[in-house]
């Protein structure tokens, strides 16, 4: 007997490819889009939060973040499999929902520092001048710190959301259908430990490798569209009508 | 005697408890149409003082009325006040995100609600007036420091200020661009614009001013006419100072 069998497991991806790419392709990366979703809006009120003038909230947004960085996400699944049902009720038996909530809760105190450190990245040069042209704070940050912070947080979070997609891989412990779920399930089927669990790092590696690929690619325009031709800019605006 | 347009009192602004005093009661009017140079050595609190008065440095202690009104006490409605004063820093400070033209439209457009045609309209007008219309679509990167500074300037003025606070314009620029930012500056005094400028731009600030005050160590050393304060200095401070400039 070989070690990894390579005609078992066409055989095993022949016979199991729905529950590998539908199922656990599909529940991973609805779990890592929500995740990110989800967690970029806690994130940047948790980033807000930190930054505040009030000393309060800066310090239970960095007492949040230095928990949530401070314990392993394991416990925190399990803290949020078995609490949030016990708290909220409606949430019984909803074990996506609370590993969603979990993944976010965890994905949050990161991406905050991220944001932070973008948002505090542009010149302070860029809010005086907001400030001096007449722009309430909330305003100076929404027209004109923002725009700029954002080209240095997106690169970031497209290797959060690759992180994330390998870290829906534990969620699996609660049997929520993720990829990592259906080698668990398919492994029970077949007594085979090895060949089902290449398979699943086959597509987990398809996943990341192409998104950071695909990030990249974006990055690359985004770098390039600060230097785009000034030409080009003008014939836009001249289409617009704002130049005569 | 003109209308008042900023009245500052006994000024303060400490660092570290005391410790660092960047203005130490600095006392002073400013009137309409007046254009006043802030000179000085380094440190000796003019910027400070330039962005007290549009609030950027909160005040340790004093008081600033802008149209009588007391923006350095509570329950002010700041950026009020600060449309009133448009400012020009020494790094430029344009929106890069933005083009030329958006960044003289931005805040009409948001803050005072006007409609975008008509910003822009009067944002052209702004900008041929300083000899950039056809500027309009670039980005600030695309530009000379020259450029980049004659646009804050009207950046500053398409909100239609009272009063123009200039902080070190020229300092930043290589020197073959020195002429054609002053020479937009000498324009706007010209047309009664009232200013406050801080600067190391001895001559300029000679042939435009109405008004120089000679600040060092937080405290307004001397104050008059250019004529007064170039020709005849009265303190050892001022005329070593100016010795070294001239």
């Amino acid at each position: 007997m070989t070690f990894i069998n390579f005609e078992k497991m066409a055989a095993l991806f022949l016979k199991y490819w729905d529950k590998y790419l539908i199922d656990g392709v599909g529940y991973t990366l609805a779990l890592s889009a929500i995740t990110v979703a989800g967690g970029v809006v806690f994130a940047s009120l948790l980033a807000l939060m930190k930054m505040s003038r009030i000393a309060p909230l800066r310090w239970i947004s960095s007492a949040y973040i230095e928990i949530i960085r401070g314990t392993p996400m394991l416990l925190q699944f399990y803290f949020f499999y078995f609490g949030l049902p016990m708290l909220i009720p409606a949430l019984n038996k909803q074990k996506f929902v609370c590993i969603a909530i979990a993944l976010i809760c965890n994905s949050a105190a990161y991406v905050s520092e991220v944001i932070r450190s973008g948002i505090q990245a542009v010149d302070p040069g860029q809010r005086e001048a907001a400030l001096s042209l007449g722009f309430s704070s909330g305003g100076a940050m929404w027209y004109v710190i923002m725009p700029q912070a954002i080209k240095n947080i997106l690169p970031a979070l497209g290797n959060e959301f690759i992180m994330i997609i390998k870290d829906t891989s534990l969620a699996s412990t609660f049997f929520i259908g993720d990829l990592m779920t259906q080698y668990l399930l398919i492994k029970g089927a077949t007594y085979l430990p090895i060949e089902p669990l290449v398979i699943a790092g086959v597509i987990y590696f398809i996943m990341t490798f192409a998104l950071s690929k695909l990030f990249g690619r974006v990055e690359r325009r985004m770098k390039r569209s600060d230097r785009q031709s000034e030409t080009v800019r003008q014939r836009k605006l001249k289409r617009e009508g704002a130049v005569a | 005697m003109a209308q008042k347009i900023i009245e500052v009192k006994d000024l303060k602004k400490y660092y570290n408890g005391g410790a660092v005093r960047a203005l130490d009661g600095v006392t002073v009017d400013i009137c309409k149409g007046e254009v006043i140079a802030v000179i000085g050595p380094s440190g000796g609190g003019k910027s400070t003082f330039l962005r007290s008065l549009n609030l950027l440095e909160t005040p340790t202690s004093g008081t600033i009325l802008v149209d009588g009104v007391e923006i350095t006490g509570k329950k002010v409605d700041l950026p009020r006040h600060r449309q009133k004063m448009g400012m020009v820093f020494q790094h430029f400070n344009l929106f890069p995100h933005k083009s030329v033209l958006e960044n003289l439209t931005m805040a009409p457009i948001h803050i005072k609600g006007m409609e975008k045609e008509q910003a822009e309209q009067k944002a052209m007008e702004l900008l041929s007036r300083v000899g950039l219309a056809d500027r309009a679509g670039a980005y600030p990167a695309q530009l000379s420091g020259g450029q980049k500074q004659r646009v804050a300037i009207v950046r500053a003025l398409a909100m239609e200020p009272e009063v123009m606070l200039f902080d070190e314009p020229t300092s930043a620029l290589d020197p073959e661009m020195v002429g054609e930012v002053l020479e937009v500056m000498r324009e706007l005094a010209h047309e009664g614009m009232t200013m406050v400028i801080v600067t190391h731009e001895m001559a300029f600030a000679r042939e435009v001013s109405s008004r120089v005050l000679f600040m060092e160590e937080g405290k307004l050393g001397e104050e008059g006419t250019p004529e007064t304060v170039f020709s005849h200095p009265q303190s050892p401070r001022l005329q070593s100072f100016l010795k070294k400039m001239l």
